[in-house]
């Protein structure tokens, strides 16, 4: 029924070669290897090793590291389901079910021929559409048990992964898989980017500019960057051009890792030029000829489209050499895949990836700006940052800095998803109130509103009327909504567990305090907390945030810590008074009632709508 | 950046640096112990314990890895720091397996030491972890427990930096991260006693043991016994 694997040692000497036996380019022998063999094997790591010129083990500690690398056999359909919180919330048990079902097969199962394996993921940026799978390098979205069950017995019958996408998936061009796949549930679009954008507009200002000019332009507009971190893009650039260096980068960072963030994903289909034209004119600006654009592994599914894009634009001379026929102005952008690992959105580790390295951190000093990709000043931006710069130039700084706060200017994308009735892409300027924005998305149930993915802090009603911006609520852009009938601990428990799977285990903390704050969850969910637990969650989660060595753990706790703040009672509730007797007089349902006066909301485990 | 000497302050004392040295190597320089477990001398840093933290201008940083600058104002022994770091020494004690008393390394052990010092002596409120690794007992001299593995990777940073091999390295991620060797076990690798990897002070606690040392210099009469870890870099200062 399908193609027999072929030789592990073969396809490594492959791929090897076709990369020039550069160890940098490791984790793209990886993938090819991954992609033709359907597993990382020992003959292929000791053939890798040798042309390389690694060892063994250092080969093996990349494949290891990453989730779409696999150190045992993966089916030749390989089947990935998101099994995010919002797609538990969507139907994930039932989808989930019927794959199973159908396939005859459990998660993390291989079908006895080998021919499909089942494993969950966590997301893969298709909230607006959840429950969501990737099936090889195609995604389905939008998923039914009956859905789910037809497309595995397609599957089992012999039909490719893209003919789930569409009967007529090969006449297709690349933009058009990628909308036969997934629809863009673009809601509402801003001035900036999702409205009538020209083409090369900026990127022609910019030639007319000095590298100089070109900076002072991107700090004058206030562009802070849209990753979530909000840098100064104009300083960043300013940082990296200054650097006395034989060698430059631009790195896009397209990874979008952070749960309920798909606002990459629409610009990446949308956007694409827009996009390059950025690069481009930061290229110009910090002096770079070279750039990368990381995407995302989750997002495969886009690359075809992608090198498309790249692909024309070299024929139009927007990119290679004398762009535009300007002498000297040469600069050109190799598309570097991920394989599943939330923290290769940190710039360090996205460049340690780009490098062939396990995706870790690296140590701070030096940034990336003074010494990062292959120790060369390296500007990293996320997509929609660089997006914006092309924009600016376009339309002049003044424009976008009268959009927005003070602290905070121009518009943002706000990726919406979970229990409204139109989940999807707004572009609005900062400031905007999550009422306004829960409004227009249709969440009048909104009990509860997760801000920034589970790095950033769970809200309440009473904190609705708080603006999203860098001055008050700072996201990199996920808004996940969640009715008064979910389980708050439930989604705490969940985003604990998102953060130990995606730890890169390099610091102690991170490491091991991660895995102790999802115990004591656990702990609250089963019961047998008492007071004392509340305290103990605070300051391990202390200790974590202040000694972990990059943003993801100092930031692992805080759905812990805002849902303390915020939602005290689904704590409150669970806490059972401790032996020693003193709290034995304790009455939940008196506390209860105290607490729903002075909180003006209801008890999440006693009333069905806590926040009422 | 000039090459000229500057000061810092660590708890008040002023302290002399040169620009490139991180905050720990001034405080070695001057006789001011910063505990550390994955820090070593003549080895790369590695910045990944985090028991070496300590605030400079305010902000937590690792002392190993972060640079002396001019003027800054470095807080080392406060409690509150003391409070982070017995939290990250009883994190490694709760990841792996550790029974002190049975242990080869005790008394010379950094981690038991480091526990020691910073008062590390009620029942932690931590879980244990309680892992299941084999033990490799494979090499004719050496053997390879990482039951009491602290992931420092010093081992790592040896065997490729100073003994130019790549015997030891790190697969995994996250709480699954591990050190592994280079071989199908210790016995297929190119790791010999006269690696600096396996030297006895290269791996701080009992994991790499060198076979048939073990118990020479009988437990009471070891570098932790009589004195606190730390103290022979406090003594310059005296
Ligand atoms: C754990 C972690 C994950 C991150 N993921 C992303 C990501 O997926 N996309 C992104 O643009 N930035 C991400 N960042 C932020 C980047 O480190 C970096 O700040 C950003 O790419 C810089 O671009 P910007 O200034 O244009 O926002 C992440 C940071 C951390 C700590
Ligand atoms: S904080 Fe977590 S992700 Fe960051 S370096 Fe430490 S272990 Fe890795
Ligand atoms: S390695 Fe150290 S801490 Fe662990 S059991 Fe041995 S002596 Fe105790
Ligand atoms: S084996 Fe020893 S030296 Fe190597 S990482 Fe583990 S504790 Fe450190
Ligand atoms: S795709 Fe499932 S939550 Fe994002
Ligand atoms: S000694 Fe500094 S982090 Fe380990």
């Amino acid at each position: 029924m399908h193609a027999q694997a072929e030789l592990p040692d073969q396809v490594a000497d492959e791929a090897c070669a076709r990369v020039g036996n550069d160890r940098h380019r490791l984790l793209d022998v990886l993938l090819t290897v991954q992609h033709r063999c359907r597993w990382i094997a020992p003959a292929a790591i000791d053939r890798i090793a040798a042309r390389l010129g690694l060892t063994a083990l250092a080969v093996r500690g990349v494949a290891s590291f990453y989730s779409f690398l696999s150190l045992e056999p993966r089916g030749h359909i390989t089947i990935r389901l998101c099994d995010d919180i919002i797609d538990r919330h969507a139907g994930y048990d039932g989808v989930l079910a019927a794959f199973e079902d159908a396939l005859g097969i459990r998660l993390g199962g291989i079908s006895a021929d080998g021919a499909v394996s089942l494993d969950a993921t966590p997301c893969i940026g298709l909230c607006d559409q959840a429950p969501a799978a990737m099936v090889n390098d195609v995604v389905l979205a939008g998923l039914t048990p009956e859905r789910a069950r037809d497309a595995a017995r397609a599957l089992k019958a012999g039909a490719r992964p893209e003919d789930l996408v569409s009967p007529v998936f090969d006449s297709l061009s690349a933009h058009e898989r990628v909308r036969a796949a997934v629809a863009n549930n673009i809601r509402l679009s801003g001035d900036v980017l999702l409205g009538e954008v020209p083409r090369e507009a900026g990127l022609r200002r910019a030639l007319a500019l000095t590298p100089e000019q070109i900076i002072a332009a991107i700090t004058a507009s206030g562009l802070r960057g849209c990753g979530g971190a909000g840098f100064p893009a104009g300083r960043k650039w300013e940082a990296a051009a200054r650097e006395a260096a034989a060698r430059r980068f631009i790195i896009c960072n397209a990874d979008e890792g952070e749960p309920g963030t798909f606002k990459d994903r629409v610009l990446l289909t949308e956007r694409p030029h827009l996009l390059i034209e950025g690069m481009t004119i930061a290229a110009r600006a910090v002096g770079a000829r070279e750039g990368i654009l990381y995407l995302r592994g989750e997002y495969a599914y886009l690359r075809d489209h992608l090198e498309a894009v790249l692909a024309e634009r070299r024929a139009a001379g927007l990119l290679g050499v004398g762009i535009l026929g300007t002498p000297g102005f040469d600069f050109d952008i190799r598309l570097q895949l991920g394989a599943g690992a939330y923290i290769c959105g940190e710039e360090g580790a996205l460049i340690s990836s780009c490098e062939g390295l396990r995706g870790e951190p690296k140590t701070r000093p030096p940034f990336p700006v003074q010494r990062g990709y292959l120790g060369f000043p390296t500007v990293v931006n996320s997509v929609e940052t660089l997006c914006h710069a092309a924009r600016i130039l376009d339309r002049g700084p003044e424009w976008f800095f009268a959009m927005g706060t003070p602290g905070s200017h121009g518009t943002k994308l706000f990726s919406v998803s979970g229990d409204c009735r139109a989940p999807g892409i707004y572009e609005l300027p900062y400031g905007v109130s999550v009422q306004e924005l829960l409004h227009l998305a249709g969440a009048e149930d909104a009990a509860a509103v997760q801000v920034g993915g589970p790095s950033g802090v769970m809200i309440g009603r009473d904190s609705f009327h708080r603006q999203l911006s860098f001055d008050d609520l700072a996201t990199g852009g996920a808004i996940i909504v969640f009715s008064g009938a979910r389980n708050i601990l439930e989604i705490v428990d969940y985003y604990l567990s998102f953060f130990v799977h995606e730890s890169c285990g390099y610091c102690t903390p991170c490491r091991v305090g991660n895995v102790f704050l999802r115990e004591a969850i656990a702990k609250f969910r089963n019961g047998h907390a008492n007071a004392e637990d509340v305290a103990y969650l605070r300051s391990l989660s202390a200790t974590i945030i202040e000694t972990s060595r990059c943003g993801l753990g100092t930031t692992s706790p805080n759905p812990v810590l805002s849902t303390l703040a915020h939602f005290p009672l689904v704590y409150s509730v669970v806490t059972k008074p401790s032996d020693d007797g003193l709290q034995a007089t304790f009455d939940i349902q008196s506390a209860i009632e105290n607490a729903r006066g002075i909180a003006k909301r209801r008890s999440f485990v006693f009333d069905r709508d806590f926040s009422q | 950046m000039t090459d000229a000497a500057f000061t810092l302050t660590i708890d008040g004392t002023v302290v002399a640096a040169k620009p490139g040295q991180t905050i720990m190597e001034a405080a070695d320089a001057a006789g001011i112990y910063i505990p550390r477990l994955c820090d070593h001398q003549g080895l790369r840093h590695q910045g990944g314990c985090r028991v070496c933290t300590v605030k400079a201008a305010g902000r937590s940083v690792a002392a190993c890895t972060q640079p002396a600058a001019p003027g800054l104002a470095v807080e080392n022994e406060t409690p509150h720091l003391h409070a982070l770091r017995r939290d990250l020494v009883e994190m490694l004690f709760h990841e792996g397996n550790h029974l002190c008393p049975i242990c080869e390394a005790s008394g010379n052990c950094e981690l038991q030491a480091m526990a020691y010092r910073l008062g590390m002596i009620e029942p932690s409120k931590f879980p244990y972890l309680e892992p299941t690794r084999p033990v490799d007992a494979s090499h004719p001299d050496i053997a390879l427990d990482t039951n009491r593995c602290i992931s420092c990777g010093r081992c790592i940073r040896a065997s490729e930096d100073v003994d130019g091999k790549g015997v030891f390295g790190y697969v995994g991620r996250g709480i699954h991260r591990r050190v592994a060797v280079d071989g199908a076990d210790l016995a297929h690798t190119d790791a010999a006693l006269s690696d600096h990897a396996v030297s006895a002070d290269v791996c701080p606690v009992g994991c790499i043991i060198r076979k048939r040392e073990g118990f020479r210099v009988p437990i009471g009469e070891r570098d932790f016994d009589h004195h606190l870890i730390g103290e022979t870099i406090a003594e310059k200062r005296r």
